[in-house]
């Protein structure tokens, strides 16, 4: 872009999808916002034409103050933690094998890619029904098999099994970035490596891992912003029971549960919130990576 | 020390034999440099000896010892590679000690050599930087360095010089000649460029399809190639090859005569009409066309000569520098 013309031709060309995605982030904010400071239960009979009773920062009070609130950032927190360990481990190594030379690797390769394709609410019934069901499911199965007593993995390790589907769901696409930045260094610097006497950990530690640097913090930033507003999973498996309540499913709760939406409001600007809290925390530890 | 013999080596990629069966001694304290067109198996066979490759069989044996099966860290071999092969993420200094940390020494000794390496190198100031931040010599300096501080039996290059400029490598080639004389450390070299074999080797592995065609000492080469292939291989710009009657009048199927071996001479044997002169200022090449012996014939005049294209002229080979060679290719005497 030389010229001045050419700048602001530019301008003109990137207004539309500069307005477009404005309003699309801020009239939901805006309204958000609005709705947080009254009251606005539609069974009571309240509603936009009749008007809304201002009541200042009654609903943000009532929010923080519920018993349900800070463990719902807690497990909001572990969830994605967790996650993000579980797909980032598991596909490093899986993204290691896959580089291997094998035989039907073209063919390995898509099926591990396939779980991205599957939609979140079907992965999860197909989890929860064919996978973790405590009478039909084929782990109950595998457990009988060894002679164990078959778990119910949905009420008795809620959590875990909640995570282990969202892991399966997202490990592919970690995978997949781990694998092409794999592919992209140079097999001269592992020779160079095993020339001077590094061994395969060593090779790994000093070489395959301080290259995956970039591609890990990008699986890790992109997942995050996804993975806090996870709902799919839980709405179908446990419906927020048995400790697997995080924020996100918290305010679906309060706003088509309870019918507050003045309440489930507050609570989108509490995720808003912490969103950025965590965006602000992962920019400092993994961001430097960013600008190498 | 660093003496490596290579008994019986070979190589073969699924059915394609790279390099049938191979014997070579490289004497300890020697530069040796493999020299070839491209896919002649020189690469190759420099990493069987790194033990970057397997051999299929075969013995390399190094400072008398059996090495086939030897890990490549266990070999006591450096690497030069072509693309230099830094650590991205490393600044120069762990780049340079990366090996050392790697061998488990402590952290004064590592230093030391880290800065010993440095000083010889003339790195010491760019110690802290990363790769990235570096020109292509020095690049290629950092490779040296971390390549000399293992102190190893032998550095192995391959191609180091590829990726540099003209000037560059020039200097660098004489670096890496100065450093030979320093060390006196085994150095095996592979190129494909002629020159860099002639300038630096005491001795020249000429390979042609993982066959060895000759071994000898670059003015060896020169003088007696053994066949048409190193005939042709050695020498810039390369020798003229003449076959029919004229070779036959010296008893052979092929002669050849290097361009800096004929002579303009108004008396010469061989006429011609001159094409294209390249004047380098010292020395001009002109491309001599219809003279009935080849397509085109090369030939060194002096500095100025006062040829125009298109002129004729006469010429004469120097009668005791004409290389005879028989129907196979091979040398004749």
């Amino acid at each position: 872009m030389a010229t001045k013309s050419s700048r602001s031709a530019a301008r003109v060309m990137l207004a539309p999808a500069v307005i477009l995605l404005l309003g699309w982030m801020l009239v939901p904010l805006t309204m958000t916002l609005f709705f947080s400071f009254k009251k606005y239960l539609p069974l009571r009979g309240d509603s936009l034409e009749r008007g809304l009773d201002w009541v200042g920062f009654a609903n943000y009070a009532r929010f923080i103050s519920s018993s349900s609130f800070w463990p719902s950032v807690q497990t909001t927190l572990v969830m994605v933690g967790c996650v993000l360990a579980v797909t980032v481990v598991l596909g490093i190594l899986l993204a290691l094998l896959l580089d291997q030379p094998f035989w039907g690797r073209g063919v390995v390769r898509i099926l591990v890619i396939a779980p991205f394709f599957v939609m979140p609410t079907v992965s999860a019934l197909v989890w929860k029904n064919m996978f973790m069901d405590p009478v039909n499911g084929l782990l109950a199965h595998l457990w009988r098999f060894f002679g164990a007593e078959p778990v119910s993995w949905l009420s008795d390790a809620s959590l875990a099994s909640v995570i282990m589907i969202v892991s399966w769901q997202w490990l592919p696409f970690a995978t997949l970035i781990l694998l092409t930045a794999i592919q992209s260094l140079d097999s001269e610097q592992l020779e160079a490596a095993e020339m001077d006497g590094a061994p395969a950990l060593g090779r790994f530690a000093h070489i395959i891992l301080p290259h995956l640097g970039r591609a890990i913090t990008i699986v890790i930033l992109i997942q995050t912003i996804f993975l806090l507003s996870i709902f799919a999973e839980i709405f179908v498996t446990t419906g927020g029971a048995f400790g697997t309540r995080t924020l996100t499913y918290l305010i679906f709760q309060r706003v088509v549960d309870s019918q507050n939406i003045g309440l489930g409001s507050a609570g989108g600007v509490y995720a808003i919130i912490l969103a950025n809290i965590v965006a602000i925390f992962l920019m400092r530890i993994v961001g430097k990576n960013l600008d190498r | 020390m660093g003496r490596i013999a290579l008994n019986g080596v070979t190589k073969s990629f699924g059915v394609t034999e790279v390099i049938p069966p191979l014997d070579l001694v490289i004497e300890d304290g020697e530069f040796t440099v493999f020299v070839g067109p491209s896919g002649c198996g020189k690469s190759t066979l420099l990493r069987l000896i790194a033990g970057l490759e397997d051999t299929t069989s075969g013995r390399i044996e190094i400072d008398g010892v059996d090495a086939t099966g030897t890990p490549p860290a266990k070999r006591g071999l450096a690497m030069v590679f072509q693309s230099y092969a830094l650590y991205p993420h490393m600044s120069v200094r762990r780049n340079i000690a990366f090996p050392l940390r790697m061998a488990g020494l402590d952290r004064a000794e590592i230093d030391r050599r880290v800065t010993e390496a440095a000083s010889a190198l003339n790195l010491t100031d760019h110690l802290d930087r990363r790769p990235g931040q570096l020109s292509g010599g020095q690049r290629q300096r950092v490779a040296i360095g971390r390549a000399i501080v293992r102190e190893p039996a032998a550095f192995l290059f391959d191609e180091p010089l590829s990726n540099l400029d003209a000037a560059l490598r020039v200097g660098m080639r004489i670096e890496i000649s100065e450093l030979h004389g320093r060390l006196a450390t085994t150095m095996i070299y592979v190129t494909h460029d002629q020159v860099e074999a002639m300038t630096m080797a005491d001795r020249i592995v000429v390979l042609r399809a993982g066959l060895i065609e000759q071994v000898g000492s670059p003015l060896e080469l020169y003088r007696e190639p053994r066949n048409l292939f190193v005939a042709g291989f050695i020498g810039s710009p390369r020798m003229n090859f003449i076959d029919g009657a004229s070779a036959r009048e010296h008893g052979a199927a092929t002669i050849g005569v290097r361009p800096e071996h004929i002579e303009i001479d108004p008396d010469g044997p061989w006429e011609g009409r001159i094409g294209i002169g390249e004047h380098l200022g010292s020395d001009t090449f002109l491309r001599v066309h219809d003279t009935g012996l080849a397509d085109t014939l090369t030939v060194r005049a002096g500095g100025e000569v006062g040829l125009k294209t298109g002129a004729r002229a006469r010429f004469r080979p120097m009668p005791d520098k004409i290389h005879r060679f028989d129907e196979g290719g091979a040398r004749i005497g």
